[in-house]
Parts: C-alpha cells; sequence; structure tokens
C-alpha cells in the first residue's frame, strides 16, 4: 500500500467516524423531540403522570439529553447498544440474530441482479437501436417504476396462488428451519422482489456507460486495427466501462437496505428491516439507534470500498 | 426544433405526459369523478370481482375500489409535488450556494449532501415520520427534507461549470450581487436539468409515500392511499386478487409515466445527452 493511499484511507476513516457520529446523533435528538414517549407503548392504556415519571427514570430518559447521548455513544464505541426498552435483550444479540438473514437476501438480490443487468447491459449497447435495446430499455424503465412490496404480493399471486410453485414466505415452515432444500424455496420469491428493482438501475447503468465508452478514440484504433468485435467489447471497452457500474452498486446500497425493509415485512423475512419496522413502531429507542448505526456503518464502509476497487479496476486513479 | 415539439414528437416523452396528465385530471376532479363515496361500506357488496356496478371490484368492506383508487391518486400526487417542490427548494439552494461560492461552502455543503445520500432514505423517513406522527403534510415535510441531495450534486454541478462563463465575469464586472447572479445567470441556466430531475424524482416521492402507507404510515383511514389499499388486500390475495391489484398498478402506471416523461423531457431539453441516455 502506497503512503499516499493510507493517508486517503485514514482521512475517508476520520470522516466516516465523524458521519457516523453526525447520522446518531440527529437521530437520537428526533427521538427525544418527538412527542409521547415509550411509556405509554410499555404500560398500554391508562396510566398516572407518577408511573410513567418512574418508568422514564428507570429507561434514563430523564437525564439530560447531552448526557444520554454521550452514555450512549462511549458504550457504543465498546460494542454495547444497550438493552431493548421492550424485551430487556441486548441490542447487539437482537440484531446479531437478524443479520445473517438480511444480508443473505441483500446479498442474493445484488448477486442476482448483477449477474441478469451487466450482460444485458452490455447487450443493449452493442446491439444498440435493435429489437434488444428496446427491450432491455423497457425493462430497466419498467423495474425502477414498480413499487417492491406490490411486486412481492404479485410475485406470490402468481408463483404461490395461481401456479403453487414456490411458497409465500419467507421462513421455512416449523421443524423444517434446517432444510436447506426448503429454504432456498423460500428465499426464491424475496430474492427475486428485490432483485428484480435492483436490477434495472444496473442494467441503465451498464448500457450508458458502454455506449459512452464504445465512442472513444482507442476502441476505434482498436477496430481500425482489425481487433474483433468481442475482443473489443471484452478486453477493451468493458473495463473502463465497469468502472461507473461500480459506482452505481456502491451508491445503491441505501436503496437496496431501504427496499430489504418493505421486502421483509412483505415475506414475513426475519431480518433487520424487520425488527426495525417493530422498534419504530414500539418506541424501542435502543435498538431503532443501534439498528441505524448498523446501516449507516454498512453504507459508509460499502462507499469507501467502493472508491477503493476504483484503484484495482482503473490503475490510472490514484489517490496519492 | 424548439424543446417542446422535440418533446411531442418523442413517443415516450408523449406517453409519459399523457399518463400524468390524465393521473393529475383524476386527482384534481376526484369528488366528480368518484362514482360512490370512498368510505361508503355494504358488507352485502364485500370482496365482489369486477362487474359493471363496480369496475375494479370491492374490497373487504364493500367499498368501491376504482372509487379508492381514484381519491388515492389524490393524496400520492399531493405527497409527491409537495415532498418534490421542497427537495427542489432545499436541492437547489444548497447546490447552487457550493458551486457558485466553491471553497470551504463547497466542500462542507457536499460533506452534508453526502451523509444524506448515504443514508437509506426509506429508514430514516420511516423512523421519523413513526415518531412525529403520520399525517399528510409531516410525510411530504420529511420525505422533501430527506431526497434533496441528488437535486444539490445536478444543481453545483451545473453552477460549477457555468461560474466561469464569460456572461457571468461580464455580469460581475458590471458589479452584479451574489445574489443576482446566482439566481438570474447560473439558476436560470440550471433550470432545465432540474426540471429533468424534478420529474425524476417526483417518480420516487410517490414510491416512498405508497412504501410508507403499506407500513402503516401514511395517511390514516378511512382516507384511502394506494399503499394502505395494497395492505389492506393482502390478507384476501387467495380469495380476492382484485383488491391488491389493482391500487398498485394505479402507483406503477403513475410513477413509470413519470420516468418517461422525464426521459422524453431530457431528451428535448438536452439533445447531447440522448445518445448516452437509458
Amino acid at each position: 500500500m502506497t503512503r499516499g493511499l493510507a493517508r486517503y484511507i485514514a482521512k475517508r476513516l476520520g470522516f466516516a467516524a465523524l458521519m457516523l457520529v453526525g447520522v446518531s446523533l440527529i437521530l437520537f435528538t428526533l427521538m427525544r423531540l418527538a412527542p409521547g414517549g415509550p411509556e405509554a407503548v410499555l404500560i398500554g392504556g391508562e396510566f398516572s403522570q407518577e408511573v410513567a415519571a418512574q418508568i422514564r427514570q428507570r429507561l434514563g430518559l430523564d437525564r439530560p439529553l447531552l448526557v444520554q447521548y454521550g452514555t450512549w455513544a462511549l458504550a457504543a464505541a465498546r460494542g454495547d447498544l444497550g438493552r431493548s426498552f421492550k424485551t430487556g435483550d441486548p441490542v447487539a444479540t437482537l440484531i446479531l440474530d437478524r443479520l445473517g438473514p438480511t444480508l443473505q437476501l441483500t446479498g442474493a438480490a445484488l448477486v442476482l441482479a448483477l449477474v441478469v443487468a451487466v450482460p444485458l447491459g452490455v447487450l443493449a449497447a452493442v446491439r444498440r437501436d435493435t429489437l434488444w435495446d428496446t427491450l432491455a430499455s423497457a425493462v430497466s424503465l419498467f423495474g425502477v417504476s414498480f413499487p417492491s412490496f406490490w411486486l412481492g404480493i404479485m410475485l406470490i399471486l402468481l408463483f404461490s396462488e395461481a401456479l403453487h410453485l414456490l411458497p409465500p414466505s419467507g421462513v421455512s415452515e416449523y421443524g423444517h428451519e434446517a432444510d436447506l432444500a426448503a429454504r432456498l424455496r423460500h428465499a426464491v420469491l424475496p430474492t427475486l422482489t428485490l432483485g428484480l428493482i435492483q436490477m434495472a438501475a444496473f442494467m441503465r447503468f451498464t448500457r450508458s456507460s458502454l455506449l459512452e465508452v464504445l465512442r472513444q478514440d482507442y476502441v476505434r484504433t482498436a477496430r481500425a486495427k482489425g481487433v474483433p468485435g468481442g475482443r473489443v467489447i471484452w478486453r477493451h471497452a468493458l473495463r473502463n466501462g465497469l468502472i461507473p457500474v461500480v459506482t452505481v452498486v456502491g451508491l445503491s446500497l441505501p436503496t437496496l437496505v431501504g427496499g430489504a425493509v418493505l421486502t421483509e415485512t412483505v415475506f414475513a423475512w426475519p431480518g433487520i428491516g424487520r425488527l426495525a419496522v417493530g422498534a419504530v413502531f414500539e418506541r424501542d429507542y435502543p435498538v431503532i439507534m443501534g439498528v441505524n448505526l448498523l446501516v449507516a456503518t454498512i453504507v459508509i464502509a460499502a462507499n469507501l470500498l467502493t472508491d477503493l476497487a476504483y484503484c484495482l479496476i482503473d490503475p490510472r486513479i490514484s489517490y496519492a | 426544433m424548439n424543446a417542446a415539439r422535440r418533446l411531442a414528437r418523442s413517443r415516450r416523452g408523449a406517453l409519459g405526459g399523457l399518463v400524468v396528465a390524465v393521473m393529475l385530471a383524476t386527482g384534481t376532479l376526484a369528488p366528480a369523478m368518484a362514482p360512490y363515496g370512498y368510505s361508503t361500506q355494504s358488507l352485502l357488496q364485500r370482496l365482489k370481482p369486477p362487474t359493471a356496478a363496480h369496475w375494479l371490484g370491492t374490497d373487504g368492506f364493500g367499498r368501491d375500489i376504482l372509487t379508492r383508487v381514484i381519491w388515492g391518486s389524490r393524496v400520492s400526487l399531493q405527497v409527491g409535488f409537495l415532498a418534490t417542490a421542497l427537495a427542489v427548494l432545499v436541492g437547489t439552494f444548497v447546490g447552487g450556494t457550493a458551486g457558485y461560492f466553491g471553497g470551504a461552502a463547497d466542500t462542507g455543503l457536499m460533506r452534508v449532501t453526502d451523509v444524506f445520500m448515504s443514508v437509506p432514505a426509506l429508514f430514516l423517513i420511516l423512523v421519523v415520520v413513526a415518531l412525529f406522527g403520520a399525517s399528510l403534510l409531516n410525510t411530504a415535510l420529511v420525505v422533501g427534507l430527506v431526497t434533496w441531495a441528488p437535486v444539490a450534486r445536478i444543481v453545483r454541478g451545473e453552477c460549477l461549470a457555468l461560474r466561469t462563463r464569460e456572461f457571468v465575469e461580464a455580469a460581475r464586472a458590471l458589479g452584479a450581487s451574489h445574489r443576482r447572479i446566482l439566481v438570474r445567470h447560473l439558476l436560470i441556466n440550471a433550470l432545465p436539468a432540474v426540471i429533468v430531475q424534478s420529474t425524476l424524482l417526483l417518480g420516487q416521492t410517490i414510491l416512498i409515500e405508497s412504501g410508507l402507507s403499506y407500513l402503516g404510515l401514511g395517511v390514516q383511514p378511512p382516507l384511502p392511499s394506494w399503499g394502505n389499499m395494497v395492505v389492506e388486500g393482502r390478507q384476501f390475495l387467495a380469495s380476492a386478487w382484485w383488491v391488491s391489484t389493482f391500487p398498485g398498478l394505479a402507483i406503477f402506471v403513475t410513477v413509470l409515466g413519470f420516468n418517461l416523461f422525464g426521459d422524453g423531457l431530457r431528451d428535448a431539453l438536452d439533445p447531447a445527452l440522448r445518445s448516452g441516455s437509458g
């Protein structure tokens, strides 16, 4: 690693830490400023002011805002995200239990989207203004216009209710949790839902990026020298054409996580998204903060890795 | 050929424009167009499939789905327009200031923009709307305040490219104020790009609103929104497919319309972009 690259990474890590503090502080303040509090959800029904005050004191919500944030941030830096207001379980444990299914869903959706989108985007660019191009453009335009939750429901309607091919929910039946084939069958529809939405954006970018590269002088020169068409595309054009696609994959993570919240809700998928939705409705502040911190960390780390991936793909880019 | 003629000649743009116009007319004329009241229930008419009396069928309370889809367009479009207007206002201010002044202002404002681009919008909006209460205005405000970052990036890019041009130098030499140069010379030239981005953003904000409604954080019943109609129909999917299908189709067609219109506008306003666009 060069000294320039090391300095660049150190700078970005410092900025990432600042971003995490900023995002968590904003959310922490908003939660405390919001009307009502977790006591109403915890007790349910009628309760006196004294009882509410006791609960707020027990949860530490009666202390000054900055003290509360400082206590949370110092503990979070040590890996302690506190305990759920509702269940009393450690937040880190709750998150770790749900992280696997979410990573499995988002990872599979991302792979599916790339495997389909990149070749189709290349085909649309190479066979520009043909039926392939029109078809790929239509698919990508349709894909970015679908509400993911509705797409999921329509897939359930088709594959589960009408054709009886696939199960409608994302979790295996009781007693079959360890059955790999059953788990895969349950994962098909959620992965397809999340993947199809991402696919559209990737395909659009692959096509436009490759079209840009195909117009460059060095591609024309390679063609003029008699290099076969396939070789020009795969060896000369695609390597440069894929750089913006890497950015789009990095930038798509927030959308992917947002899409996972809805997809997990539609398919009852036991992941972070459903944990977050439940915590929001129950005003479970520690769980909301924990999930938010995790999501922000993943997104920021992915952005950094995307930038570093540039170096590998394009040696002309230097961070010195 | 001027932009309006180019837009009319583009099949995509014209089709998108037509869809957008129909949706706008539907939302505006909902009270006159809807065949029934949006909350009129009839338990004898529960879960009836599409018929001549109920073109899109009825839901679990016997309410006419066509009526509720028509009224739902109002909610989606109101939230979409309000949120997009706010996002464009904030994005133009931030991007214009960063691009025109450059230096520390640019660095600082763009880092804030980066933060907003890195946070999953739906997740942040979900938390804030749940905490502060779901209402049409709250939803629109929060969606607008979270989705301005792409507008800021585009406006900044336009201002950076324009600020060293001769006509800007001339205005500066004539003693024009920063505000005048920014508004009259830079932002006015960035307007085509902002209009295109706003059209595409409208589709996105409608998608976000419908997602929130699906999670139970949209407008509250009995006022219909497309998202809460889809979720209400989820339980009847096996026996009454139409309850979820038609409201979702309305979201899809509307968002597709705005996306087509935005693509058409981009091609019409900047033909140079056409070859590279998807």
